[in-house]
């Protein structure tokens, strides 16, 4: 299966602060992908090497193929959904569509002027007017309407009320059977992206912790629970994500390939969320025993 | 024609619950052979659920020789779970209905009740597995 | 992206556009009627011979007017820089609305390549419609104005519209301030303080120096003489009162002038100079009537000079085009850093 986004110890820094390091992730085409983290995980930043918007500083990147924004043609091919949905104010909604057509080659009118009539968006309303919904859902159709092969979207829903969340994501998964392409998007809350992605990469502190299809994570991750144990006496198989423990049990969500087959574990099934958490987590934890360590 | 639909707090994954949604229907008898299952488009739309997760369900019915696709028109369903099994409904339906009364009237609330037919429904099952 | 830039430009443009057809109504109006009393005024004065208090009257009796025109055309610049330039990028950069338009099938450079030709040349065709209206409307007054408001003076001189219109390429590099300024008040707040600064700057600082000034010496008359005196204030001394203008070189800019005795020295300059000469007897003795020129004669015979330093009327278009250069350098640095700035910093 092809690639659409190859990144290889890419990295991003701003000052002396670094948004984004040794990220090294191969996403295959035809999936939607979330993109989960706390904020200022580098979520955006990612993206925004994506796009082109921003350059590395450190590592590659390469883009169904191409470098980002490397010309117009390589623009056509990816979509971009900027946070907070921006739109021209003082444009009204047919300004829009006529840019949509005017900037790029590819654009499906029919497609566009469907869409804004299926959302009942009148023509002649200035994009300022619009409703935080409405203003997604135009420059959701400026995305799609490019018929782009990836389509990027940065926390796309995080300013929506629930109802204009769930209508966003309906039409743009609607999207997804109709037209073939892949998506990345991105959110802080795992619940956004739980049910619409089928490949998940998970960023904290400006790092990937985990990247691969929901099922196959799912699939690899288990609870343990049990008497209390050392992380070091666990089969070398079992990759330790995270480990709690009280003074007679512990707790381990484990990551791994074969069967877990000592019978002193009660092994339960993860949800994406708690494996996200899970994930989270563990980087917190590092990060304190390292600041132990150099109390120490 | 029946309408997906899905609960987060479940646990229950999201194909498996379409899964176990059909299979409800065909019990039922809301589905009967020859209906039309939603198209994957429909049910990504009206759920805002991964296309993927819908085809692998889908997918699942049909290796479960519930379902067949026909390319171009949809996903039709072949056979029925219901069969002569559903003329039996009705009596066993009763027979809770009595059972449950029995319950209630030895002082068990509806907790009581669901914890006992659960643990007795698992301990059955399992001896059956056994 | 053409149709787009011209999209957002509309409102402002068609603006601009309102005020300019007003003002060349208010011009098409009161020219010819102006054009035709200088030309009476001429027809009048050249029979006795007074066309200079003709001079003076007629352009005392419009400066205000000539002024404020002189002004607009000024300004007209500044607040084009202000409400076009310092927003054209910024307000995209504060909406985010960059990230919109970067992400159609368009590169940026193109994006800000056609975001600063179209206003530019928008700006620039109305700017030199706007100097070459002034310029028609108040060639009279050119003609009669005094030394102090001749082409060459500061003010003038920017308000005069250069050769190929170009000059008014100095608006351009107000917009690139833009991209590095990313909020549209303070950038709007820079435009301004930018721009007095260069006009300021430019005729102060620059200008003098863009060609060696001429310095030499003139015998004093009418032409470079406000008057000659006999402060007897000051125990009956004579004093002349120079201007700043220079015999011969009508319309020159005088940079500085001073008063010289025979051997060389300085006696003082500006205003009211004292001339070491008798007035007890002899040509400049208030007696005889018609004093004052026997006086002059007197002093220049004596070897008393006006030592002024200048720039003369026939360099006014070889400055403006030396002007129109710096700007044009500065413009083409500016738009260079710009590019280069939305390739590296921003996002």
């Amino acid at each position: 299966m092809t690639s659409v986004l190859q990144a290889h110890e890419l990295g991003r820094r701003y000052g002396k602060r670094w948004a984004l390091r040794e990220c090294t992730i191969d996403i295959p085409a035809g999936h939607v992908v979330g993109l989960v983290g706390p904020n200022g995980a580098g979520k955006t930043t990612l993206l925004k090497l994506a796009s082109g918007q921003l350059e590395p500083t450190a590592g590659g990147i390469t883009v169904l193929g191409g470098r980002p924004a490397g010309g117009p043609e390589q623009l056509a091919k990816i979509g971009f959904v900027a946070q907070d949905t921006p739109v021209y104010a003082g444009l009204t909604v047919s300004d829009h569509l006529r840019l949509g057509a005017r900037l790029n080659p590819r654009w499906d009118a029919a497609m566009a002027r469907e869409r804004i009539a299926r959302l009942g968006l009148p023509l002649t309303h200035r994009a300022g007017r619009l409703s935080g919904g409405q203003r997604a859902q135009l420059a959701l159709t400026l995305g799609l309407a490019k018929r782009p092969e990836l389509l990027i979207l940065d926390e796309p829903v995080a300013s929506l009320d629930p109802l204009a969340r769930r209508e966003f994501l309906q039409h743009l998964m609607e999207a997804t059977v109709e037209h073939e392409f892949s998506v990345v998007l991105s959110s802080h809350l795992v619940s956004d992206l739980e049910r619409t992605c089928d490949f998940l990469i998970v960023l904290a502190d400006s790092r990937v912790q985990v990247a691969g299809e929901v099922d196959k994570l799912l699939a690899t991750h288990h609870r343990l629970t049990g008497p209390r144990r050392d992380p070091d006496r666990l089969p070398a198989d079992q990759h330790v994500v995270s480990a709690r423990h009280t003074d007679r049990q512990s707790t381990f969500v484990i990551r791994t390939d074969g069967p877990i087959h000592d019978p002193a574990w009660t092994v339960t099934q993860l949800s994406l969320e708690d494996l996200v958490l899970a994930h989270m987590d563990q980087r917190t934890a590092e990060n304190r025993r390292a600041a132990l360590e150099v109390r120490r | 024609m029946i309408e997906f639909h899905l609960d987060a707090r479940s646990g229950v994954s999201p194909y498996l619950q379409l899964v176990q949604q059909v299979r409800h229907a065909l019990r039922l008898g809301m589905l009967r052979e020859g209906d039309q299952l939603p198209t994957v488009k429909e049910v990504v739309a009206h759920l805002a659920i991964n296309a993927n997760t819908v085809l692998k369900a889908y997918r699942e019915l049909e290796h479960e020789g519930l379902v067949a696709a026909r390319p171009g028109v949809g996903t039709f369903v072949t056979s029925t779970l219901a069969g002569a099994s559903l003329a039996a409904h009705g009596p066993l339906r009763l027979e809770l209905r009595r059972w449950l009364a029995k319950a209630r009237r030895t002082g068990l609330d509806d907790d009581d009740i669901e914890a006992l037919f659960m643990t007795t429904f698992r301990s059955t099952a399992q001896e059956d597995i056994a | 992206m053409i149709w787009l830039t011209w999209r957002q430009l509309r409102g402002s443009a068609a603006m601009m556009a309102a005020l300019l057809v007003l003002l060349a109504v208010v011009l098409a109006v009161t020219g010819p009627d102006l054009a035709s009393r200088y030309a009476a005024g001429i027809a009048a004065c050249t029979q006795d011979d007074t066309c200079g208090r003709f001079y003076d009257r007629f352009f005392s009796g419009h400066e205000f007017s000539f002024m404020a025109l002189s002004l607009v055309v000024l300004v007209l610049p500044a607040l084009v820089g202000l409400f076009w330039g310092a927003p054209l990028i910024t307000r995209e950069l504060e909406a985010g609305t960059h990230l919109l338009v970067w992400n159609q099938s368009v590169t940026r450079r193109r994006w800000l390549a056609v975001k600063l030709a179209l206003p530019g040349l928008v700006a620039v065709a109305a700017a030199g419609l706007c100097g070459l209206a002034v310029t028609w409307w108040s060639g009279p007054l050119d003609k009669s104005a005094s030394e102090n408001l001749a082409l060459m003076a500061p003010l003038v001189f920017g308000a005069r519209h250069r050769p190929d219109g170009v000059r008014r390429l100095r608006l351009r590099p107000r917009r690139d301030q833009g991209m590095v300024v990313r909020h549209t008040l303070p950038a709007m707040a820079l435009t301004l303080a930018v721009f007095a600064a260069v006009q300021l700057a430019m005729p102060l600082l620059v200008r003098p120096h863009l060609m060696p000034a001429v310095t030499s010496t003139f015998e004093l008359g009418q032409a470079n003489m406000e008057g000659i005196g006999i402060n007897q204030d000051r125990g009956g001394v004579v004093e002349i009162h120079l201007r700043s203008a220079v015999p011969g070189h009508g319309g020159a800019w005088v940079l500085s002038g001073s008063l010289v005795d025979p051997a060389g020295r300085t006696l003082g300059d500006g205003a009211e100079v004292t001339v070491p000469i008798s007035t007890t007897s002899g040509p400049c003795a208030p007696s005889g009537s018609p004093v004052m020129d026997a006086c002059a004669a007197e002093i220049n015979r004596l070897g008393y000079r006006q030592k002024a330093t200048y720039q003369p009327l026939e360099r006014f278009w070889p400055f403006q085009w030396i002007e129109t250069g710096i700007y044009a350098f500065l413009t083409l640095g500016l738009t260079w850093l710009s590019f280069w700035w939305i390739r590296r910093r921003l996002s």
